[in-house]
């Protein structure tokens, strides 16, 4: 490894993580979108700042650019506002408007501006490194590598000092508002450091790609946990892994970094997706099917209960009286006898004082409407679910 | 070349007619499909699927090898209809909600898409210069046969919007109801999603990628604003979409260095700011103009409840009073009196006020609904 690959995978790191804060809190706000409109708007903001400063790294540029970003959520809100379209027509309206205007004003210089459509929404990393920030004479690292560094301290410095703000705002509007911190400063700040952070990193990674790197570790991270301090860490983890794991898949395949990085989180998000424990499709699925077995459990007992006559309680007038199949019918009655809840005597089936008190509770709560409570009880009940 | 010159050549001129019929088919049918889009609220899908469309354009060319545009499309749709059923899966299978799950989508494959692109471009083969212009799209490079395309899928697109019109309008807006009606929603849902998807495919090469969600929205955004209807709603936003993309050819082609796909969403955002603006019904300038005047009409109501409350005191109604009694506070302006005067309500003589019997009959009955009913 040489020096300019640790430097590329560091500054594609510090992208990772200073995009995974504010992602974090977009993904939870539901505005995961307004990043991918920021990404696009920020064009003309980023073409008008390099008319001026004629460099892509100055914090001019960068402060320009990230105005642009603050019009467009205000540009959105506004439209909003007007109740003449729905919030998500006001986004797709704004964003390619003003990257349009973006896209025209590079073509119309194209002669004397060496920025160029694909570059800024690309990026390209290989090339971060030789661009050096030089101070009287002493080259002191790649340019990018401190614009972000630099980006990344300010956002951690808000987070820590704005934490419990924003976590309050974030999951109470009103009870932020009503406690005294103003929700729009909140909101406002928040829409400023994601702009910041999409200029600062489209110049490594690409505005699009920013976009990647601020809602797939969120993503990510949230179909595993609830908690927001251990999302925030999930989500820095993913994106971490996943700037380096692109880095050298991109090294393998030659091709783009920022393409690769995305490649990455695409593939880690799949895998959560499916095996997350909790909320991934798989234990969603498997839950469902638990429960739809312990609901015909359920039912079978309810039967059982209102009916003593032993013609009714015989297997095989169970399988045509609730209408199942075989092998359903089999499934419920395995659990049943597994968990105690019945007894099997010569095919004749009769409740134990187990499946009765069982039994009566869940009609209780079912006439009082609180079907819930059914699930807590199941923990109490049941050895072996289905 | 300046814009008279453009109009005379557009006929005689083989490319000008090309690019201008296959902008103008294009608009017509994404305003056409866009107008569901916006309806039910999928925006933003417009953009998710043009995005997941790239990784599919640069598989078709890794499998095929060739440039051929009908199999690039091929590819795109059905990594388009990919994204788009993904997107569904995250939605309703876990509990992150559908901008995450757009985002999501449109970064990852669009990422995707950009790996190959990069990856295609350094395998040894002479053919692969070009496809990046599925990123911003180029109109210049549309031939006949495109646009013959483009027509085909329009006429089919128009074939199956007619012939299932009633059950995409039902499903639209009462997806419940549809359901008890016995409908398969879910096929209607598959299919105009799928024609939603096919609409955005078609403009990948034209507008590009990164514009093609505003082909969608913003003549279906524009024509709303002009009606209630449905199918006017739909002619609309049609008829908006093709002079975008005829105007924006125009503008595009009389000047060097002008990309058509941006300057055609430059002409659609104009028709939606004027729309937002000069709707008669809905408009924001009709809207401030109506509100105004309903303040106006509340003060002078003021004004005259005020009259009539003073009025009442006294055994004669038409009792003068000073005008220095009304004050600001009632709505009283020198304007609202005069209008006052105008309708007969109120006498001035000299500094002195009187309410009529007209005027005095209309201030009891102003909050009587069923008087102003009338």
């Amino acid at each position: 490894m040489n020096n300019a690959q640790i430097e590329i995978q560091l500054i594609a790191s510090l992208v990772a993580i200073a995009c995974a804060i504010p992602g974090t809190f977009l993904v939870l706000r539901k505005m995961a979108m307004i990043s991918d409109a920021i990404s696009h708007s920020i064009l003309p903001g980023i073409v008008i700042g390099f008319f001026i400063t004629q460099d892509l790294n100055s914090p001019l540029l960068i402060l320009l650019a990230a105005f642009t970003g603050i019009i467009t959520v205000v540009l959105v809100e506004y439209i909003q506002k007007t109740g003449l379209v729905k919030e998500d027509t006001a986004i797709g309206l704004v964003f390619p408007a003003l990257f349009s205007i973006g896209v025209i004003l590079i073509a119309k210089n194209a002669n004397d501006v060496h920025l160029d459509v694909d570059a800024v929404l690309l990026g390209e990393l290989a090339f971060a490194p030789f661009d050096r920030l030089v101070v009287s004479g002493v080259d002191i690292g790649p340019k990018s590598l401190w614009v972000i560094g630099t980006i990344l301290i300010i956002t951690i410095g808000l987070l820590i000092a704005f934490f419990k703000e924003l976590k309050v705002s974030t999951f109470d509007k009103g009870l932020a508002a009503s406690l005294g911190f103003s929700p729009a400063i909140i909101h406002y700040g928040l829409m400023s450091v994601s702009s910041v952070t999409t200029v600062g990193a489209f110049d490594a990674v690409g505005a699009i790609l920013v976009v990647a790197l601020m809602i797939a570790p969120a993503a990510t991270a949230y179909l595993l946990t609830t908690d927001l301090k251990k999302m925030l860490w999930l989500a820095i983890g993913f994106g971490v892994l996943s700037a380096i794991s692109g880095y050298w898949f991109a090294h393998w395949l030659d091709a783009s970094i920022a393409g690769s990085i995305t490649t990455m989180l695409g593939l880690i998000f799949l895998l959560v997706y499916l095996f997350a424990p909790n909320k991934g499709v798989i234990a969603v699925m498997y839950r469902n099917k638990q429960q739809q077995i312990e609901v015909s459990l359920l039912t079978f007992l309810l039967h059982l209960k209102n009916h003593t006559d032993e013609r009714e309680r015989h297997v095989n007038h169970l399988q045509e009286h609730i209408n199942w199949q075989k092998v359903r019918a089999k499934t419920v009655l395995d659990l049943a006898l597994k968990n105690n809840m019945i007894v099997r005597d010569k095919n004749i089936i009769s409740l134990t004082e187990k499946g009765k008190l069982f039994t009566s509770k869940a009609i209780d709560y079912i006439i009082t409407n609180e079907d819930t409570q059914i699930e807590d009880m199941k923990d109490d009940f049941f050895l072996f679910r289905g | 070349m300046d814009l008279q010159e453009y109009f005379s050549l557009v006929f005689s001129d083989y490319t000008l007619r090309t690019i201008t019929l296959g902008t103008a088919v294009l608009g017509a049918v994404t305003g056409m499909l866009g107008s569901f889009a916006v309806l039910r609220k999928q925006s933003l899908l417009g953009d998710a699927i043009s995005h997941a469309a790239l990784p599919g354009i640069a598989i078709a060319f890794l499998i095929t090898g060739a440039k051929d545009s009908n199999t690039l499309l091929l590819g795109a749709l059905v990594s388009g209809l990919l994204g788009t059923f993904w997107i569904r899966g995250i939605i309703s299978k876990t509990h992150l909600k559908s901008d995450t799950a757009l985002g999501l989508i449109l970064s990852l494959f669009f990422g995707f898409g950009m790996l190959l692109l990069t990856f295609i471009q350094k395998q040894p083969n002479a053919n692969q210069a070009g496809l990046d212009k599925y990123l911003f799209g180029q109109a210049a490079t549309l031939v006949e046969s495109d646009v013959w395309m483009m027509a085909t899928v329009t006429g089919i697109c128009l074939f199956v919007l007619l012939l299932f019109w009633k059950e995409f309008k039902i499903l639209l807006f009462d997806a419940d109801y549809t359901k008890t009606l016995g409908f398969n929603t879910k096929f209607i849902d598959i299919l105009i999603t799928t024609f939603i998807v096919l609409a955005i495919v078609l403009g990948l090469q034209t507008v590009g990628v990164v514009l093609m969600s505003a082909m969608l929205l913003a003549p279906a955004a524009a024509a709303r604003q002009w009606t209630n209807s449905l199918a006017k709603m739909v002619f609309l936003a049609a008829l908006f979409g093709a002079f975008s993309g005829v105007f924006g050819t125009a503008i595009s082609s009389s000047q060097n260095n002008l990309s058509t796909g941006p300057v055609i969403v430059l002409v659609a955002a104009v028709f939606v700011i004027f729309s937002f603006i000069f709707s008669p019904s809905r408009g924001l300038l009709f809207k401030q103009i109506r509100f105004i005047k309903n303040r106006r009409d509340l003060e002078l109501h003021k004004t005259l409840a005020f009259m009539h409350q003073i009025a009442e005191t006294h055994e004669n109604i038409s009792h003068p009073h000073a005008i220095k009694i009304l004050n600001n506070f009632q709505g009283f302006t020198k304007g609202t009196l005069q209008k006052l005067v105008k309708k007969n309500y109120v006498t001035l003589q000299g500094n002195m006020w009187s309410l009529t019997e007209e005027g005095f009959n209309t201030a009891s009955n102003l909050y009587n609904q069923q008087a102003n009913n009338e």
